[in-house]
């Protein structure tokens, strides 16, 4: 399957001949280079896929292939690092994933992006992402991961800041980046400790099972807590950050000021999910050696996403209700991680988290894509500038419904099966953890159906302009993705994709599937209540707990929280003290340093005086010295 | 005797053959076939270098006069590398109509140097080693003074050939010393005769002199600025890259093959050498206004560094030491491509001259800021890994107060590199340098030295192919 290095190479050149071509070439022109390489990377990974899964299992599960491996750097025997390509059931679902999502917000643009200045830049920014994100998930070793990571850090962050002429969006592009870049301190630190121990930052020696690799971690602890638990959070730490969880989570919503075909791919369905392709790719490692470390994990998901459903109940503006979502919905595959255990019926959160993690992506993104042609017709993202809009876009509205019904749980769509996976494993787990999770599905039904009735129907506001249907490249992706949303249930995805990648039989568990189609058709009778037609309710019930209303409306105040450490803390207790160091210790030895050159190069000057007597005298001299000099010591 | 193993001298015989060629076609040919002169030399170089770039096994001539390790072709084909790119430079002043009726003979003094270093760098012996250094003296003086009715050209050429003809004197009188202790020259016998009585030490402080002058360490940099600044620019990257590249190659391989016993003695000096050249000629470059004279300085300091490659004595340390030139070579290249495409058609080479060359060369800006980047070893650019491997190679044997220094004087160098960096991209000027369109050659050699700088780094198989022949030395 050598042809896979082909699916890394194409986007990598579309970038850099995109990128430097710059402006010489028609807009159209970029647009169709970059659409094109897409789609002959999507149907290049589609093909991986078919032939991959398509492949005997041995011994009953999908091997592992590396059919591109080369050495980059070697430090010892053991320690190298490769970059290579790593071919597994979860790299495979990826590719598919990301290249799907990627090649359906890269036709999206073409409408969505078409009167942009740059719209050069911004396909040459996608290809880049792309690049990047397809080489985190296929790296063979932690250390390609780490660089692939940081790469996807940075082209998330030049795509947010696209419109680098608007402050507001420049700001958001350095907090995504100052965040994340913090949560990765802790990946690196985290790498690190593991290989100092294991030898090794390849993940096929890792995961393999193999105990002799850790004998050295055996009874090392540091601080009360044994190292591999440390590693494994530390390294948990960086996925926190890319996946925005609790308390990392700030940098996200500010991040929809970005192009929103980008928040579609980026912050909906590739990037946010890298925290949870993490855990997923070191999870034999978590399972075995740190499973405290695990079910912290599933409590902070857990946390997260109860956290991130109340906060989406209240915000007006709509991108930012998606936002909130995606990181409510990423907190549930986190939990689908974490209360998983390894293999067979043990490991159906690993699973469903998995298959969560597939559909997710596929409806998170047609809801952004539709909130973008939302945007598109009304040129606001707020609630209160939409209503009624079902009459002008049918499309959007038809499509839109669909991800809000797949999101809410409602059978037969995607998100009913994969949610459905994941509640069952938390009821195993632990029957409040469940119980917590099928609140927060409720929520989640409840929010979105507030959004849905909001922007398509309830009262309408005047517009200036009539909104219209979007143009074909931007409802074709909505149609797509709606497709893929209806049918992605019935994929038999035990079949593909499992903790020990043998086959699984997904079981619905009519129990915990009545009660939580139930609770969500409940939320939706309520949203439909209280928003679909103007009603006085939602006023009321934001009088009655202003507090709290108040409080989920500014995020519980994290942002805050965090400017207060920041700014009053850390910028006047730790920060001003080092400036003071820094330019009186530092800056004035660097100076001494400089104006003492300086003034030995004055000094000296007349040694170079051109006279070629005077450089054969020093020539000779030199010599007769340096003679000297050894003959004596 | 048997001649066929002269033979296996391939190398040299090929590029004789394209220099009599060359000699023969420029003074043939008619008005017409002139015109394709250096097309043709220059392809007929590039085929000279790839035909020679595979290393062979070792082998020896004329009873050990000429001794060949693999090594050796690595090296031989980053000058021929580096003489193409000089000579893609050079192509446009060649082109004018006062230099047109001299570039047979450019090319043939240039390619005499080459011949001259390929002997010294496979000599096993010091007469032969001493020809070849003097096949690339020579022509070389005669080169520095090409503007010959320039007064700062002829000044330089009467500097240079003075300087050179006294270092080969010091130089060639250490030999004799030699010669007068042990009764040989053969660097094989040496090795063991060698034992370190006081005679044979100043015999080799003596003899390594001549080297030290072409590598221009201080104190035996004195000419280098004035004959960097006087000579006609191409030709002073060529002295600057190739005429060195070659010197400190051979110096560390006799340093090892002839002088082994003395390394008790060798590491001080070099130690010395070393530390003093890195940062007098930090010192004098920061208050260079002349950008010729900066880059002499610079080169100074970039020697010293390849010092620290050379006093590991280790077989890391010559790989360190050919990756290193060929990373300086790309760097220095490309540095001096852009200086000299400014002076052939502004004449202006100060500072001062260069402020807001930005605004109307972005190209040309982006190379040299590229150069200047590597040359001080900023990462990601080949420079660093060059400046990390030589580094590695001395702290690897214990020379940690050396790599201190040398760090500490990286720092300062990264001052003045970026002070012309300051000056094309920050400072406004009145009246910048216009817009200038480079000719197709010159954009040849442009593009290969920032490919060079760009990927050489990356490519970690680059070193590892080095750093396998490396142990056979």
């Amino acid at each position: 399957m050598q042809y896979t290095l082909l699916i890394l190479v194409l986007p990598l050149l579309s970038f850099i001949v995109l990128g430097l071509v710059d402006s010489k070439w028609k807009p159209k022109v970029a647009g169709t280079i970059g659409t094109v390489v897409l789609g002959i990377i999507t149907a290049l990974s589609y093909f991986a896929a078919w032939e991959y899964f398509s492949m005997h299992r041995i011994a009953g599960v999908y091997e592992k292939i590396i059919p591109f491996n080369i050495e980059w750097l070697r430090f010892t025997d053991y320690l190298h690092i490769n970059l290579g390509i790593l071919l597994d059931p979860i790299s495979v679902m990826m590719l598919v994933v990301i290249t799907t999502v990627s090649f359906m917000v890269n036709i999206y643009s073409l409408g969505y992006m078409v009167n942009e200045k740059g719209f050069e830049r911004y396909y040459a920014f996608l290809s880049l992402f792309t690049f990047s994100m397809l080489g985190l998930v296929v790296a063979t070793n932690i250390f390609q991961m780490y660089i692939f990571w940081e790469l996807v850090g940075v082209s998330s962050y030049l795509l947010i800041g696209f419109y680098y002429t608007k402050p507001s969006a420049v700001a958001a592009a350095k907090k995504a980046f100052i965040v994340t870049r913090f949560a990765d301190l802790g990946f690196l630190i985290g790498i690190l400790v593991l290989s100092f121990y294991t030898k090794t930052f390849d993940f096929g020696i890792l995961t393999s099972g193999d105990t002799s690799v850790f004998a050295s971690t055996v009874g090392a602890s540091f601080m009360g807590i044994s190292v591999m638990s440390w590693a494994l959070g530390l390294i948990f730490i960086g996925g926190a950050g890319k996946s925005a969880m609790f308390p990392l989570q700030i940098w996200l919503p500010d991040a929809m000021e970005g192009p929103t075909p980008v928040s579609a791919l980026i912050h909906a369905a590739t990037m946010v999910v890298a925290g949870v392709f993490l855990v997923a790719r070191l999870f034999p490692l978590y399972v075995v050696y740190s499973p405290e470390v695990l079910h912290g994990i599933a409590y902070v998901g857990a946390f997260t996403s109860l956290f991130a459903a109340i906060i989406a109940c209240v915000q007006t503006d709509i991108k930012r209700v998606l936002a909130f979502s995606t990181i409510s919905q990423i907190g549930f595959m986190m939990v689908g991680l974490g209360v998983s255990g390894n293999g067979g019926h043990e490991g159906v959160g690993y699973m469903a988290s998995m298959f969560h993690l597939f559909t997710h992506a596929m409806f998170k993104a047609l809801l952004f894509l539709g909130a973008g042609s939302v945007i598109h017709a009304v040129r606001s993202n707020e609630m209160s500038h939409m209503g009624g809009l079902r009459k002008y876009m049918p499309i959007t509205n038809i499509t839109f419904l669909i991800a809000c019904l797949a999101i809410a749980g409602i059978p037969p769509f995607s998100g009913f099966f994969s949610k459905d996976e994941i509640l069952s494993a938390c009821y195993e787990f632990s029957p409040y953890m469940g119980a917590t999770m099928t609140f927060i599905a409720g929520l989640t039904a409840f929010y979105m159906f507030r959004l849905y009735f909001n922007i398509f129907w309830g009262k309408e506001h005047k517009h200036q302009h009539t909104p219209h249907e979007s143009p074909f490249a931007m409802a074709l992706p909505l149609v797509f993705l709606a497709t893929v949303t209806v049918l992605a249930g019935w994929i038999p995805f035990g079949h593909f994709v499992t903790s020990d990648r043998a086959n699984y039989d997904i079981h619905l568990d009519f129990t915990v599937a009545t009660i939580s189609v139930l609770i969500a058709v409940c939320s939706i009778t309520l949203a439909i209540i209280m928003y679909r037609k103007e009603s006085k309710v939602p006023k009321r019930l934001a009088t009655t707990f202003s507090g709290l209303h108040k409080a989920a409306t500014n995020r519980f105040y994290i942002d805050e929280v965090y400017i207060f450490i920041t700014k009053k803390i850390i910028f006047n207790n730790i920060s001003l003290p080092l400036a003071w160091f820094d330019r009186h210790v530092i800056d004035a030895t660097m100076n001494g340093m400089a104006g003492t050159t300086q003034w030995v190069s004055v000094k000296i000057k007349g040694f170079q005086s051109g006279q070629v007597q005077q450089y054969a005298y020093v020539f000779l001299l030199g010599t007769l010295i340096i003679t000297a000099l050894v003959l004596i010591f | 005797m048997d001649y066929s193993s002269f033979l296996q001298m391939r190398e040299e015989f090929s590029l004789l053959a394209v220099m009599v060629f060359l000699l023969v076609y420029d003074i043939f040919a008619g008005e017409k076939g002139l015109k394709y002169f250096q097309p043709v030399a220059l392809v007929l170089l590039t085929v000279h270098t790839v035909l020679n770039c595979m290393p062979r096994d070792a082998f020896e001539v004329a009873g050990g006069m000429y001794q060949y390790v693999p090594m050796q072709t690595y090296v031989k084909s980053i000058l021929n590398i580096g003489t193409i790119i000089v000579l893609l430079q050079a192509h446009k002043f060649l082109n004018e109509d006062a230099n047109r009726i001299k570039r047979g003979e450019f090319y043939f003094l240039t390619l005499s140097t080459l011949l001259g270093m390929y002997f010294m760098i496979s000599s096993g012996n010091f007469l032969m080693f001493f020809i070849g250094l003097e096949t690339a003296s020579i022509p070389m003086a005669t080169l520095v003074a090409f503007d010959k009715y320039n007064r700062k050209s002829a000044e330089a050429g009467a500097k240079y050939i003075l300087s050179a003809v006294f270092a080969s004197s010091i130089s060639v009188f250490g030999m004799s010393l030699i010669y007068g202790s042990t009764g040989t020259l053969y660097f094989t016998d040496l090795a063991t005769l060698i034992t370190g009585t006081p005679l044979q030490i100043m015999a080799f402080v003596f003899f390594s002199v001549g080297l030290f002058f072409k590598i221009s360490l201080v104190p035996f940099h004195l000419w280098t600025p004035d004959v960097y600044e006087g000579s006609q620019t191409n030709i002073t990257s060529y002295l600057s890259v190739i005429s060195k590249g070659a010197a400190v190659f051979v110096l560390f391989t006799l340093l090892i093959k002839v002088f082994g016993n003395l390394v008790t003695q060798w590491q001080p000096i070099l130690y010395g050498l070393a530390v003093v050249s890195i940062t007098v000629a930090n010192v004098f470059a920061i208050r260079q206004q002349n950008l010729k004279r900066f880059l002499a300085f610079s080169s100074i300091s970039q020697a010293g560094y390849i010092l620290l490659a050379i006093i590991s004595g280790s077989a890391m340390g010559m790989a360190s030491l050919v990756y290193y030139v060929l990373v300086y070579m790309f760097s220095n290249l490309a540095a001096f491509g852009v200086l000299s495409v400014i002076e052939n058609r502004t004449g202006k080479v100060q500072m001062s001259d260069y402020n807001g060359l930005y605004q109307t060369n972005p190209r040309l800006s982006f190379v040299m800021m590229l150069a200047l980047f590597s040359l001080a070893g900023i990462p990601p650019f080949a420079g660093f890994f060059s400046k990390f491997f030589v580094f590695s190679a001395a702290a690897a044997q214990g020379y940690y107060v050396l790599v201190f220094i040398a760090l500490l004087n990286t720092i300062l160098s990264l001052y003045y590199y970026l002070l012309v960096i300051k000056a094309m991209f920050l400072n406004k000027s009145e009246n910048p340098i216009e817009n200038i369109k480079s000719d197709f050659p010159v954009r040849i050699s442009l593009v290969v030295c920032t490919l060079g700088i760009l990927l050489v780094g990356l490519f970690s198989t680059i070193y590892n192919q080095i750093a396998v022949l490396s142990f056979g030395m």
